[in-house]
């Protein structure tokens, strides 16, 4: 692998005039050479072996992606019933942004190819990020603005993309008192690809952020996404994660709480089905007094599909009146599907409120019953309480728009 | 007049060592080493071989780091692996032979062997640096084909059962300080209990250390078979010192059909002073196997002492519809740490295990409960449940809790609930107003915090725990 990806280095900043960055992203390949893909001797990928998974799925792995030619955009794709600005990335290549409800001196646009990143030294997939996402963008959202429709950004391949890795990297700042509402959705054509995103958020004071990450057509790559979330004084973000259409697909959320009585909120869905293996990691770090954060994240396993979710509240000694919540639920439907939890706690105040919980079984005999005993076929009965458990998860979203378009989309609205 | 009793109190009451000359193997660990206990114990060429296996293993094993608590790299070469008082070459055949300087330390310790003095039913097998010394209450579990004795007299004469069952549970290729104890492991508990019996009395050992420089490496193998019924506590202290000692022990149970295992740890090895120097390094592998159908392995420990505490009393549920058990106190104050917690390996269909952990840190300490529960494909119907709880007092200190979740069966359900406070001042401020001092009160309320564990213990222990929770926090608060 090693040699390929020096030549597929090389080939990528070949072209462009980039040289001088290109010597300081040769530092980031290198760091990504040494540690290679993560396998499961790393705690934090105990139970997903990326290393194994990319070997076993994807072939010959190219790392070079061709962006000199543009690709024709798929108007359909485009969310209805929802007025939106987009963001359109097309095989890893932006092809459209168009913000044409905004203030275009409030939000501004720009494309950097300077990398400032020192963070997350041990995560070798932002070494690898870092080395080839050769622009980056920035959307800042200046203080004191609402950003009025959400943003929309389209993950979208196309069937020539093939055995490629594509690396997306993203930054916001919001301003303070501002808003955005953001979605990811993703649509897949093609196979085998692996696709690796970064977003870097920055939340001044009294800004709201809500994300929401929408992963639900089947397809067969592979993704990872890391959201790096630092939240000053009084800020809010939200995080949802609907995780099921993708081959493999770990989101990691790595949430700082620096500023007082800012709170952070991480809910998920796990539906998955033949094969799937997805997993949900957060971060929460309390770095000071009165900040609150709750994780609620729920999975339905069938087929032989595999759910992870590994959660870590960190409650630095400064952060005294901390409220940390966390829980995780799964529902095992088939013998071979198989649920993994890591819900971890690390403390070191003493006024403080954290906990945990985590419970997975089958489907509840009793529930079952009753629904039966009031004329419910099984089928239906079986459906009905995993519409059940689900909305629970999806009652949390706060925006009532977005709520109703997340529940058409399952299936789930009534 | 109160102040003195606390000063007194604070002070870790076990701490004397006891003048005694000792016979020593010769510094470090090599192949020498271990041929020279193997020798000196008279044990057969099987056993020495097995060692030998253990030593070679040990050569590539690396120590492992993934704890949370770090410690200085401990030289292997410069322990000394066996010590045993002088005038001990020979066991003493009964209790009138024994050393009047070991007695008197087992008398401050509150372990009377002599038979006569004792009213409560409990047998005792006595540990002093490297060799058990005394037996008690022999005649009695003989009676009942019972098997209680030190393990260097099972390999004597009972060979067949030791070679049967050493390892199986935990095999000497497991990890680091199990493959250390194997090669090197000196002496410790035999029980062996015979086909539906239920022993008569609790069985206990007490482990001193006692030498300097000694790592203590005992190795205890309890075996219930089919029917039977055993309950076993332990207790452990150490002299204050101000080096760091290491203790690796092995602890094997297994459970046969419809068998029964209890198994009791009041742990107060020396903790170290206020400033964390010295201590002991209690580094143990405990390990159940339910090897029959519904049998059931129950552990139970109070976790008070020691500098570091890294140790995670297992089950292995393999027999259908077999239960595991642990419940837990673990207390840390001034420096101490502990890392631990236990594993459920769920493999037989119908298994239950249930866990209940509670930790409490005060002072500068750092407290960890990592657990794993496991349930594999095959084991329909199985079910656990956790509960780990941890109370915090003042803000130097840490607890964290990390549970690993596995499972692979959809009949299968997993609930686990983890909770992290501090003693509410309304709590508090109830008690004083009814006239308890602050130490009192929060003696009491970690006692009812504790309630559930405790409870669990045998009456003697409960009383002595119960004890050692007020003890093990004093000058934590205010």
């Amino acid at each position: 692998m090693e040699k390929k990806i020096i030549t597929d280095f090389e080939n990528t900043y070949k072209n462009s005039s980039l040289n001088d960055e290109a010597k300081f992203r040769k530092e980031f390949l290198n760091k990504f050479i040494e540690k290679g893909f993560p396998s499961k001797k790393l705690e934090s990928w105990k139970f997903s072996d990326l290393n194994q998974i990319i070997n076993k799925n994807i072939e010959n792995l190219i790392f070079y992606n061709d962006t000199t030619k543009s690709n024709k955009i798929d108007e359909s794709l485009y969310l209805k019933n929802l007025e939106h600005n987009k963001i359109v990335f097309i095989n890893g290549k932006l092809e459209e942004i168009k913000f044409e409800h905004e203030d275009s001196n409030k939000v501004k646009i720009s494309k950097e190819t300077k990398i400032d990143n020192n963070l997350f030294k041990d995560n070798a997939l932002i070494d690898l990020n870092n080395a080839f996402a050769i622009y980056n963008y920035k959307i800042h959202v200046e203080d004191g603005y609402n950003v009025k429709k959400p943003v929309v950004i389209y993950h979208t391949t196309n069937s020539e993309l093939n055995s490629t890795n594509i690396n997306i990297q993203l930054n916001f700042l919001l301003g303070e008192n501002s808003s955005l509402k953001l979605i990811d959705t993703f649509n897949d054509i093609s196979d085998k690809n692996f696709i690796n995103i970064y977003y870097n958020f920055k939340l001044k004071k009294d800004s709201v952020l809500k994300n929401f990450k929408l992963d639900n057509l089947t397809n067969n790559n592979i993704k990872y996404s890391f959201n790096n979330i630092d939240q000053e004084t009084n800020s809010v973000s939200e995080t949802f994660i609907l995780s099921n259409g993708s081959k493999f697909f770990k989101n990691e959320i790595n949430c700082n709480l620096k500023g007082k009585y800012s709170s952070a909120f991480v809910n998920g869905i796990f539906s998955l089905s033949e094969n799937r293996h997805h997993e949900i990691k957060t971060n929460i770090n309390h770095l000071i007094e009165n900040t609150k954060s709750y994780q609620l994240i729920k999975s339905v396993l069938d087929n032989s599909s595999k759910s992870v979710y590994q959660g870590k509240i960190y409650v630095d000694k400064d952060a005294q009146k901390t409220d940390g919540y966390q829980l995780s639920k799964a529902i095992l439907l088939n013998e071979n599907s198989e649920f993994n939890a890591k819900p971890e706690l690390e403390i070191y105040a003493d006024d403080v409120k954290c906990s945990h919980g985590s419970a997975s079984g089958s489907l509840n005999d009793n529930s079952i019953f009753y629904l039966r005993s009031r004329g419910l076929n099984y089928k239906e009965a079986k459906n009905l309480l995993i519409k059940g458990f689900l909305l629970d998860v999806i009652e949390k979203i706060t925006d009532e728009e977005i709520k109703n378009i997340i529940k058409s989309t399952m299936g789930l609205s009534t | 007049m109160r102040e003195k009793e606390l000063e007194k109190l604070k002070d870790y009451k076990y701490g004397f060592s006891t003048d005694i000359e000792n016979f020593k193997a010769p510094k470090g660990l090599n192949e020498e080493v271990i041929k020279f206990i193997s020798k000196i114990k008279k044990e057969p060429r099987w056993l020495l071989d097995w060692r030998l296996k253990a030593f070679e293993r040990l050569k590539v094993l690396k120590e492992p780091d993934w704890q949370k608590p770090k410690y200085p790299k401990i030289d292997y070469q410069d322990l000394y692996y066996y010590s045993a008082p002088k005038n001990f070459k020979e066991k003493p055949k009964n209790l009138d032979e024994l050393d009047p300087k070991l007695l008197e330390t087992y008398k401050k310790l509150g372990i009377p062997l002599q038979e006569q003095k004792r009213l409560n039913n409990i047998a005792v097998d006595a540990v002093f640096d490297s060799v058990s010394v005394a037996t008690t209450f022999k005649d009695k579990l003989t009676e009942k084909g019972i098997i209680f004795c030190s393990i260097s007299e099972a390999v004597q004469k009972y060979p067949e059962l030791v070679k049967k069952y050493l390892g199986t549970v935990i095999p000497i290729s497991d990890h680091f300080f199990a493959t250390l104890n194997s090669a090197v492991f000196t002496d410790g508990s035999f029980v062996y209990i015979p086909p539906n019996t239920k022993c008569p009395m609790e069985l206990s050992t007490y482990f001193r250390i006692n030498a300097s420089d000694t790592g203590q490496f005992e190795r205890t193998l309890i075996i219930a078979d089919k029917g039977s019924y055993v309950s076993y506590l332990e207790g452990c202290t150490a002299p204050m010192r101000d080096e760091n000692q290491l203790h690796a022990a092995n602890v094997e149970l297994i459970a046969l059909d419809d068998a029964e295992i209890k198994y009791s740890t009041v742990q107060n090895w020396y903790p170290g002073d206020e400033d964390g120097k010295g201590g002991i390094y209690n580094f143990v592998t405990k390990r159940g196997l339910c090897k029959g159908n519904n049998s059931k392995i129950s552990w139970t420990q109070v976790e008070t002492g020691s500098a570091i505490t890294w140790k995670y009393p297992s089950c292995i549920l393999q027999g259908d519809n077999s239960i595991g058990e642990f419940y837990s106190i673990a207390i840390t104050n001034n420096h101490q740490k502990a890392d631990t917690g236990t594993k459920m390996i769920h493999i037989g269909k119908n298994t239950k295990s249930k866990i209940i952990s509670k930790g409490i840190s005060a002072g500068k300490s750092d407290m960890t409960y990592r657990g794993l529960v496991d349930i594999f494909k095959k084991a329909k119907n199985s079910s656990n449940y956790t509960q780990c709880d941890s109370l915090l007092m003042g803000n130097k200190c840490g607890a964290h809790t990390i549970p690993y979740i596995k499972n692979k069966n959809s009949d299968s359900t997993i609930a686990h609930e983890a909770t992290t406070s501090k003693i509410s001042e309304e709590q508090l401020y109830y008690c004083q107003q009814r006239g308890l001092s602050s130490e009192e009160a929060v003696s009491l309320i970690v006692n009812g915090f504790c309630k559930e564990v405790l409870q669990q213990l045998p009456m003697e222990f409960a009383v002595e725990a119960q004890k050692l929770v007020g003890i093990s926090l004093e000058g934590s608060v205010g």
